[in-house]
C-alpha cells in the first residue's frame, strides 16, 4: 500500500496494536458472556474483565462504576441520553428540551425525533467562533425543561463548550444536562466531581480504540428508562449483548491517552494553522482561535470547492474531509459553519484536518505543502478572487 | 479504488482543458454563485464570418464534476458554429465523459448551461436575436431553474421554493416559500433578480417571500 497521511481522525482512528492486544484473548480464550458469580468459571471470568474495563472508563471520568454504561458508540449513547430522559420525564416533568445548532448528527436527529412525538425544542446559536450564549441558555430554560445537551467539544470546528458554567446554569434550575464528549474524551480534561453534567457521550472511535463501542457516563439518581429492550444487561439500562472484547479495548484506549500525548497533538494541530494562514492568502480559520480540541483544525479557502481539494489531495494519499455541500450524502453544506458564519461559501471551501497518535512533523507538513500547491491550482482556474 | 467518477472524469478533473479568461470575449456568461454553490464562468471568441467558435476557456469555482464538465463542453464547442454548439445537451457532455454519478447532475448541468448563456450573450451582442418572445410564467420559471437552493443542494423549481409568480406590464414578482430571516433568503433573492431582469422586457423583479 502506497504511504497514506491520514488527518481525518475525528472520523475514524487507526486501531492501537496495544488494544489489539488486550482484546484477541477476550475473543479467543475467555469468549463467553458475562455469568453472574454462580455462573460457570469462563463466564465469571468474562464478568471480570467487563466491570474492571468498566470501573476504569468510569475512574477515567471521576465516576463510580455503577454510573458508566456500555454502548454500540457515541450515536448510540446520545440516543439514549435524549429519548431515554424525555421517557422517564416527558410526562412527569414536561416536553421541553434545548440542545445547540451544531451537536453532532445523534444529538441534533434525536431532538427532531423527539419533536414529532410532541416533545419541544430550542436550538441554540452559537457565535462566530461557536461558542453557544450562555445567556440566552438561561433565558431559554423554562419550568417544563428536562434536558440540556450541548457537546463539549465540536465535531467539526473541534470548539470547546465552557461546559463548567453551562452544567451550573442548568443545575440552578434543576435541569438535566448532557454533554457529548465524543471529541474530548481523554483529549481535554473532563471530571464529574468537578463539573455539574448528568449524562456523557463517550466513544472508542477516536481514540485509536476499537469501533462500535461507546459508554454513556449516568450519574447517580438520574431519571433515564431504557430505549432498546433485550436481557438485563448495564444496569438493565440498555439490553443486548455485551461487547466484552470491545469494552476492554476501549478501556485500554482511554489508558493509552497520555497528557504529552495531547499536547503533542496541538503542536501538529497549531503547525497546520500557523503553516496555513502563513503560505496560503485568503484563508479563514473556522472554529474557536484557543479554545479549541488539541486535535482539530479546520479552515476554509476561498475562491475554492471543498471537493475539488479533497480529491486532488486523495491523490497524493491525503485523507481530510470538508464542510462543502457537493462532498456530502444529502448535498447539504456543512450545519456547523452555517451556524457560525451563516454562508454558503465558507462551507463550501472548508477543509478539516484532524490528527492522531500515528501523525508525524513530517506528514503535517508534507500535507499542508500539497494544500498549497492544490489551492493555488484551483485558484488559478477559479472565477473568484482574481479582482 | 471504486472511485464514483470514472477514469476519464478524474483525467478532466486533474488537467482540465481551456482553462482561464479571454480578453475581450465576444461572448461571455456565468452561471451560479458563490452564496449558492457552485459557479462557472465562460468566454467565447467566434469567427463574425463563419460564426464558428474559434477559442473557449472556462473558469469553475466548483466540484470534480463541475470542473470535468466545464472542461469536456470547452472541447466539444471548439471548431463548432454557434448552431450546433447551443444544441449540446448535457447527455452529450456526460456521455462524452463516460458517464457521471447522478448525484452530480446538478453541479455539472451548470457547465452546460454556460454554454448557452454564453451563446445567447454573443447572439444578443451581435443583433442575431431576431424574434422577440414575450416573457411568460414559464420563461420565468425555467430561467429560476438555473438558482440553486443551497439548503437542498438542488436548484430552486424543483425544490419546490417557488410559490408564485406574477407578470404584470414588465413588473415580475415571484413567491418564495421561505421566510425573509433565513440565512440564505437574501443570496438566493439576489440570484433570481439577476436571472430575471435582463429578460428584455422586464423593468422591475420584485421578490417576497411567506412568514
Amino acid at each position: 500500500m502506497e504511504k497514506v497521511y491520514y488527518l481525518d481522525n475525528a472520523a475514524a482512528t487507526r486501531l492501537d496494536e496495544q488494544v489489539l492486544e488486550v482484546m484477541t484473548p477476550l475473543y479467543f480464550d475467555r469468549y463467553s458472556v458475562a455469568t453472574s458469580e454462580f455462573g460457570y468459571s469462563l463466564g465469571v471470568e468474562a464478568k471480570e474483565a467487563l466491570d474492571d474495563a468498566r470501573t476504569r472508563l468510569a475512574q477515567a471520568l471521576g465516576a463510580n462504576s455503577q454510573e458508566f454504561i456500555f454502548t454500540s458508540g457515541s450515536a448510540e449513547s446520545s440516543n439514549l441520553a435524549l429519548k431515554g430522559v424525555a421517557k422517564a420525564l416527558g410526562a412527569k416533568k414536561g416536553k421541553h428540551l434545548i440542545v445547540s445548532k451544531i451537536e453532532d448528527f445523534p444529538v441534533l436527529y434525536s431532538a427532531r425525533t423527539l419533536e414529532k412525538e410532541g416533545f419541544s425544542v430550542d436550538y441554540l446559536d452559537v457565535d462566530g467562533d461557536g461558542l453557544v450564549d450562555l445567556k440566552k441558555l438561561q433565558a431559554l430554560i423554562r419550568p417544563e425543561t428536562i434536558l440540556v445537551s450541548i457537546q463539549h467539544g465540536n465535531q467539526e470546528i473541534g470548539t470547546l463548550q465552557d461546559i463548567n458554567a453551562i452544567g451550573k446554569i442548568c443545575h440552578d434550575q434543576g435541569v438535566l444536562f448532557h454533554t457529548d464528549a465524543t471529541h474530548t474524551f481523554m483529549r481535554v480534561p473532563l471530571d464529574v466531581t468537578a463539573v455539574a453534567v448528568d449524562l456523557i457521550t463517550v466513544s472508542a472511535h477516536t481514540l485509536h480504540g476499537p469501533k462500535g463501542i461507546g459508554g454513556l457516563y449516568v450519574k447517580k439518581g438520574t431519571a433515564l428508562a431504557k430505549i432498546m429492550d433485550g436481557g438485563f444487561q448495564e444496569f438493565d439500562l440498555r439490553g443486548g449483548m455485551d461487547n466484552i472484547p470491545g469494552a476492554v479495548g476501549f478501556a485500554k484506549a482511554a489508558e493509552l491517552v497520555t497528557a504529552d500525548e495531547n499536547i503533542g497533538l496541538a503542536v501538529l494541530r497549531d503547525k497546520i494553522i500557523t503553516m496555513v494562514s502563513d503560505q496560503i492568502p485568503d484563508v479563514i480559520l473556522n472554529g474557536h482561535p484557543r479554545q479549541r480540541t488539541p486535535q482539530n483544525a479546520n479552515i476554509t479557502f476561498h475562491y475554492v470547492e471543498g471537493e475539488s481539494i479533497t480529491l486532488h489531495l486523495d491523490m497524493y494519499g491525503i485523507a481530510v474531509s470538508t464542510g462543502s455541500a457537493c462532498f456530502s450524502r444529502s448535498l447539504e453544506a456543512s450545519h456547523v459553519i452555517a451556524a457560525i458564519g451563516g454562508d454558503h461559501e465558507r462551507a463550501h471551501g472548508s477543509i478539516r484536518m484532524t490528527v492522531g497518535r500515528f501523525n508525524t512533523m513530517e506528514e503535517v507538513i508534507f500535507v499542508v505543502e500539497t494544500l498549497k500547491k492544490v489551492v493555488e491550482n484551483l485558484r488559478k482556474i477559479s472565477p473568484l478572487g482574481k479582482e | 479504488m471504486a472511485s464514483p467518477y470514472n477514469d476519464l472524469v478524474l483525467e478532466h478533473f486533474k488537467n482540465p482543458r481551456n482553462t482561464g479568461r479571454i480578453e475581450d470575449p465576444d461572448g461571455k456568461a456565468t452561471e451560479g454563485s458563490p452564496a449558492c454553490g457552485d459557479m462557472v464562468s465562460l468566454y467565447l471568441k467566434v469567427d463574425p464570418e463563419t460564426r464558428v467558435i474559434d477559442d473557449i476557456k472556462f473558469e469553475s469555482y466548483g466540484c470534480a464534476s463541475n470542473i470535468a464538465t466545464g472542461s469536456i463542453i470547452t472541447e466539444l464547442a471548439k471548431g463548432k458554429t454557434i448552431d450546433e454548439a447551443k444544441n449540446i445537451t448535457w447527455q452529450e457532455a456526460s456521455e462524452a465523459l463516460g458517464g457521471l454519478p447522478k448525484i452530480k447532475a446538478h453541479c455539472s448541468v451548470l457547465a452546460v448551461e454556460v454554454l448557452r448563456s454564453a451563446i445567447q450573450n454573443y447572439e444578443e451582442k451581435h443583433g442575431l436575436v431576431t424574434e422577440k418572445v414575450v416573457t411568460t410564467e414559464e420563461i420565468v420559471r425555467k430561467r429560476l431553474k438555473k438558482v440553486m437552493n443551497p439548503i437542498k443542494g438542488l436548484d430552486m423549481v424543483a425544490t419546490h421554493l417557488v410559490k408564485e409568480i406574477d407578470i404584470n406590464d414588465g413588473v415580475v414578482r415571484i413567491v418564495l416559500d421561505l421566510p425573509e430571516t433565513h440565512q440564505f433568503a437574501n443570496a438566493i433573492k439576489e440570484d433570481a433578480v439577476e436571472k430575471i431582469e435582463s429578460l428584455w422586457d422586464i423593468d422591475q423583479v420584485i421578490v417576497e417571500f411567506t412568514d
